[in-house]
């Protein structure tokens, strides 16, 4: 039934953008964030749109993942949308029914917001796309790290996001067992009011609670066994390490971020 | 000639707290004393809550006994400082390879052990490649452990502790989850461990036949220690092993009731070959006599 659920959104491939430090992308990421909240006036927008586009290029992931990456934004966008084209009452009127006013200051200013999310999220998304969730985990451990000394547990939140990686899988697999044992017993789970759903997914969730507590002690041991004692003194195989191209792709988002600025000086 | 004691256990008693209240204590161990030779490689059989188990997470000071000693290679394991020396030199594979994996690529799986104890980068890469050529796993070192089969997760969970390069490694029944395959392809592992790199092995399971391959065999039930002594010894008292809940492999049964009924068959047979030659030779025999 969930056999071939994707982790996270993990979408594999060896394009520029895949081979980048995902600390490096972690943080320019960000930046592209800040970017387009910097952005004064839609031409400035139109260069982040800009980037967004370049950069999916540069990544080769297919335009059918913007689709997907826009889908549960859909909500959050129409409400702005809404939002900002009733309540701004400035600017000339445009239409009226009723109480029901737009006007035109009303009107950019939604269309503005709706592209900021979109471009937000699609431009966001490239970097889960890009980077598998054991990366992106690494690389937030190792960008946090500086916080270990002020008493963050920053090793224990990356070591925790690990095995719930690791076991999501395992995890789904026996919720289908369980599902199958469940239906052989005559529980119907797919008929009913929604009332009786939730109650039926009762029997499912008990068991997997009981087996992953026990999943959880019995990892706990194997760990132990294997030296596990904590963040401390602890070294990693794999290192992460800077090549030019990620300098190169500091240079590409601080040119297209000047591009933004200049936009914003030049159309006030 | 004498080997050297690398486990040892004396006079160890061990129990558990029941969850009730007030609580009940159960004594799973009650004085065993068990010294296991460097190099050697025993099986361990028992019933379910003979405590073997518990016999076994003591060895790894996972379990430490309410009194008598245990000592890994003359480390007590009482003594905290000797913990991480311990678990290096006794590593300890369980039962459901799941469970024992801790990373989501098999080579960072491997890699983990190494990881906690602070060793050098590259001495990790070389290690963990050395760890999975020797169980036969190299070529899935960049698969995701839930795509691979029980024998090959439980061979990577095997390489997790190879790793570190211990000079013992405890078993807790590693072949009861798999498929006669992954039964086969787990024990081949063991015992070239055992011959060529000359890891003491300790085994834990439910399956003579693993057993028989052994060079020794104890037998614990109740706590304590029954029979101890090589696969032929302990498996030629086939009452006796019947009597403690146990069985013989199933050849040495098949003699056994042979035996029973008057055949000449020699008692201590344990493997396919020998009882095959047993049986040729008597057939031969009666032939010759028609």
């Amino acid at each position: 039934m969930f056999k071939d659920i994707t982790l996270g959104q993990f979408f594999p491939g060896d394009s520029v953008v895949h081979k980048m430090d995902p600390r490096v992308k972690l943080v320019l990421t960000v930046m592209f964030i800040v970017m387009l909240f910097s952005a004064k006036n839609f031409y400035g927008l139109l260069v982040g749109i800009a980037f967004t586009i370049m950069t999916y290029l540069l990544s080769r992931i297919p335009f059918v993942m913007i689709l997907k990456s826009m889908k549960p934004i859909i909500p959050i966008v129409v409400f702005t949308a809404v939002l900002n084209l009733f309540f701004i009452r400035t600017g000339r009127m445009l239409w009226h029914f009723g109480f029901v006013k737009i006007y035109d200051d009303g009107l950019n200013t939604a269309v503005f917001m709706v592209v900021r999310i979109i471009c937000l999220i699609v431009g966001s998304s490239l970097l889960t796309y890009t980077t598998s969730p054991i990366d992106l985990t690494d690389a937030i451990e190792r960008l946090l790290s500086p916080l270990k000394k002020l008493g963050a547990p920053v090793h224990e939140l990356a070591m925790m996001m690990t095995i719930a990686l690791r076991f999501i899988p395992t995890l789904i697999e026996e919720t289908d067992k369980i599902m199958n044992a469940q239906k052989a017993r005559g529980s119907e789970l797919d008929t009913g009011t929604f009332r009786e759903k939730v109650r039926g997914m009762v029997p499912i969730f008990i068991p997997l609670f009981v087996s992953s507590f026990r999943r959880a002690e019995e990892l706990a041991t194997a760990m132990e066994c294997r030296c596990y004692h904590g963040g401390e003194g602890r070294t990693r195989m794999k290192q992460l390490s800077t090549a030019p191209r990620d300098w190169l792709a500091c240079l590409y988002v601080a040119l297209f971020w000047a591009g933004v600025i200049l936009m914003n000086q030049f159309f006030k | 000639m004498q080997l050297q004691v690398f486990l040892n256990a004396d006079d160890v008693r061990f129990s558990y707290l029941s969850d009730d209240e007030p609580p009940v204590k159960n004594e799973v161990l009650k004085g065993v004393s068990l010294a296991v030779g460097k190099g050697e490689f025993v099986a361990v059989l028992g019933h379910n809550g003979s405590g073997k188990s518990t016999l076994a997470k003591c060895f790894n000071a996972i379990n430490l006994p309410e009194s008598g000693t245990v000592t890994v290679n003359g480390m007590d394991t009482a003594d905290d400082e000797n913990l991480l020396n311990i678990r290096k030199s006794a590593g300890m594979v369980f039962q459901n390879p799941d469970n024992q994996i801790v990373a989501t690529i098999v080579e960072e799986d491997v890699a983990f052990a190494l990881e906690n104890l602070g060793v050098e980068p590259e001495e990790i890469r070389r290690r963990v490649d050395e760890s999975l050529k020797l169980v036969d796993m190299y070529d899935y070192r960049m698969h995701a452990p839930h795509k691979l089969s029980g024998g090959q997760k439980q061979r990577v969970a095997i390489a997790g502790i190879l790793a570190m390069d211990p000079e013992c490694i405890l078993l807790d029944e590693p072949t009861a989850m798999l498929d006669p395959r992954g039964r086969a392809e787990v024990m081949n592992t063991i015992k070239l461990l055992n011959k060529t790199k000359g890891t003491t092995i300790v085994l834990i399971t439910h399956y003579m036949e693993e057993a028989a391959q052994a060079d020794r065999v104890v037998v614990i039930d109740g706590g304590e220690v029954m029979l101890d002594g090589t696969p032929k010894e302990i498996f030629s008292q086939v009452e006796t092993m019947k009597n403690l809940g146990l069985d013989v492999p199933q050849v040495t049964e098949l003699v056994w009731r042979l035996r029973k009924d008057g055949f000449d068959l020699p008692a201590d047979i344990i493997s396919e070959d020998e009882c095959v030659e047993a049986l040729a030779g008597l057939l031969g025999k009666r032939s010759a006599q028609i």
